[in-house]
This record gives structure tokens, sequence and C-alpha cells, in this order.
């Protein structure tokens, strides 16, 4: 079995970065499947066969939605980026650099711990009036 | 290894995520400074000292034809506050007990929330910290006991840093026991009281441990000054076979550049 989901020596990454690196991966494996099942479904003829394509897709939907919210719920600068990109109306591309920049100013603003921190991450508790 | 040494501790991933998640719930109601003045930082453990841009001239110099001129830091200061945790009650909430005894944690969380806020407000003489009450150019304004009189006593203060080119939104920090009388309180006719301070002020209302009476500040920025160094964190000190020994700490400076944008309230 490989472990090439780590690029660190994995006994020196905390469990955290491992898990959160498991789930990537997971992640990455069920986005691959829904693709496959796409491609799967556009050539095969056979309805009854692409009913059970069209189930397992759902499946494959479905722990990518689970595996996305895990990784959202773990890391707060993702999530802020995410909400100001999914399930919106308009241009994608303009609200992806909206939230970017929104989420990290704001991250920046309320004193985010520094890379590597063990702090609290309390940081300021201002709020916009 | 950071200098925390939280590595040392006979603390699983979970236990610290317990511990860490306890002392934020407990912090972040409790830290008043921190949701009315200007926040930089963290710097990290080793930021040792605020720029202030100001120097002074030594008299004495190396060389014969040479100025000196030193310059001037605000060093920060740290706080710690210990406390003890029962590894009995780590060891039942890995078995997931929901009522862990943190007490200890709590009431350091308390105290070094109350030092921050104490500091800021009020001052430190001996870390060189002077606080936003105590440098305010203002007259005092004394709240009383009628709740009832406090939107009159809250617009003259808005009013005094208005005069003096403070624009608002303006924020209001208060007391607990003050606060609390706030809360109580509703004016002829049932509105609350909270609810017309907040109108009059255009910015929030602030439960502030350690503050004694209050203060009204302008929230327009570049007044008061917090630089954190280390935020709030967890460390290890030591363990027996009963208990483990843990502190909570953080560094910071606080200056404030504008004494004109508050105004002391007397409870």
């Amino acid at each position: 079995m490989g472990f090439d989901q780590y690029h660190e020596p994995a006994a020196e990454l905390p469990d955290e970065t491992r898990t959160f690196a498991r789930l990537c991966a997971s992640l990455t494996e069920e986005a691959e499947a829904i693709g496959w099942y796409e491609q799967r479904l556009a050539v095969e003829p056979d309805p009854e066969a692409r009913a059970i394509m069209r189930d397992a897709q759902g499946e494959e939907f479905k722990h990518f939605c689970m595996d996305l919210e895990f990784l959202l719920r773990r890391t707060p600068l993702w999530r802020e980026i995410a909400v100001g990109i999914l399930f919106q109306e308009g241009d994608i591309v303009e609200h992806g650099e909206e939230a970017e920049e929104e989420a990290v100013e704001g991250e920046a603003a309320r004193g985010a711990p520094l890379a590597g921190s063990e702090s609290l991450g309390i940081g300021s508790l201002r709020s916009a009036h | 290894m950071s200098h925390l040494l939280r590595e040392h501790a006979p603390i699983t991933q979970a236990g610290w995520r317990l511990l860490d998640g306890e002392a934020r719930r407990r912090l972040a109601p409790a830290l008043a400074a921190r949701r009315l003045v200007d926040y930089a930082g963290p710097a990290g453990w080793e930021h040792s000292a605020t720029n202030l841009g100001r120097t002074e001239q030594l008299s004495d110099s190396p060389q014969e034809g040479v100025a000196a001129r030193q310059r001037h830091v605000l060093p920060l200061v740290e706080l710690r506050a210990s406390f003890a945790v029962a590894r009995a009650e780590l060891e039942d909430a890995e078995r997931g007990a929901e009522d862990v005894d943190l007490e200890e944690l709590d009431q350091a969380a308390q105290q070094i929330a109350r030092a921050e806020n104490a500091a800021v407000f009020h001052g430190w003489a001996a870390a060189g910290i002077t606080g936003i009450n105590e440098a305010s150019t203002h007259d005092r304004i004394a709240l009383g006991d009628d709740c009832e009189r406090y939107p009159t006593h809250i617009a003259e203060a808005v009013d005094a840093l208005r005069a003096v080119g403070m624009d608002g939104p303006y924020g209001l920090a208060l007391g607990p026991e003050i606060h609390t009388h706030v809360l109580q309180t509703s004016e002829h006719g049932g509105y609350p009281l909270l609810e017309h301070l907040r109108e009059i002020l255009g910015g929030p209302i602030v439960w502030a441990p350690a503050v004694e009476g209050g203060t009204v500040l302008s929230l327009n920025g570049g007044d008061f000054l917090f630089e954190c160094g280390e935020d709030l964190s967890i460390g290890y000190e030591a363990h027996d076979s009963d208990s483990v020994r843990l502190y909570l700490e953080e560094s910071f400076s606080f200056r404030v550049a504008t004494p004109e944008a508050a105004v002391p309230l007397a409870p």
C-alpha cells in the first residue's frame, strides 16, 4: 500500500495533519471516480447499466461532499473562501477573487495565528460596525 | 518544539482540543479590550518591544564630534496564569464524559482576561502601560445609580468626543455591575436601555470585567494600539500521577496614541 498522500515524513507529521492529508486524498479519489462515471455514462448505451452507474456516481457525489465538509470544518480560512464561492449566482472567478481577498484580509485583521503556532488563535475580537 | 513544551504533557490530542476549546470559550467573552481597540500581531514569542519611533539625545558620545541618540521602545509584558487539571478528569473526557471539571482553567482564563482589560483601560505603571482612562484628556463623567440617566451621560461623552474632532462610531466598555444594570433596565415605554445606548453610540456595548465604571471611545482606529507578541496560549509546566500543571500565557504591549479619543466614566 502506498503512502503517497504524505509529502513530508509521516512520522514527523501531527495526527491532525495526517488525518487532513488522508481526507484530501479521499476527496481527490472521489472527484476522479465522479469523472470516470461521467465518461462511462457518456458512452454506455444499456439503460440498466446506466442506471447502476448513475446510482454509483450519486454515492461518489455524497462521499465527495462529506470529505469536503470535513476539510472545510477543520480549515476556517478555506471555509470562509468557500462560502463566498459555493452556491452563488454570477461570475465564479469574480466571486473567487473577492472571497479570497476578504477572507485573507479578514484573517490578518483578526490576528490569525502565525504558521506553526500553538496559540488559541483568538486575535482581535473586533467586528465591523 | 515551542517554549510551551506541550509535547511533554501527558495529554492526548483530544485532551488538548478539549482544553484549548474550553479556554477559547471562557476567554472570548471576557476579553473586552480586544473588542474595542486596534489589535496588531501576533508577532511571536520572540518579539520583545514595540517601536515608538521616538528617540532621546544622549549627552555622552563615544567619540567627540559624533552626536548620539537612543531609540525609545515599549517592552512587551508577559502574563501567565497557572492552573491544574486532574488527570482522572482528562481520562474521563477520553471515555466520553461531557461534564469534565476544568474549573481551575476557567478561573485562570478569567484572571488573565481581567489583567489584560485592567492594563488597557486603567494602565499598569510597573509595565510602562498608560491605560485609556488614565490617558484621557476629558473630564470623567459620573454615571451614578440612576440607570435612566445613562443615555444623557453617554450622549454627553459622545458630544465631548465630537467636540474635539473624534468622529463615530463609538464603543462603550462597561464594568460588569453597570453592564448588568443596563441589561435589566427598560426606559419609560419599555424600550430597552441597551438599544437606546447603542443608537447613541453607533457601536458596540462591551461587558468588561476588571473595568471600574466604563469608557466611551472612538472606534475610528489608530487611537488605541494593542500589539500582541504571543497570543493567548496554553503551555505545560509539570505533572505528577494526579494532575497536570499548565498555564495560560500571552505577551503584549499597549499604548494610547490619541488621549482625547476616549471619555472615562466613573461608577
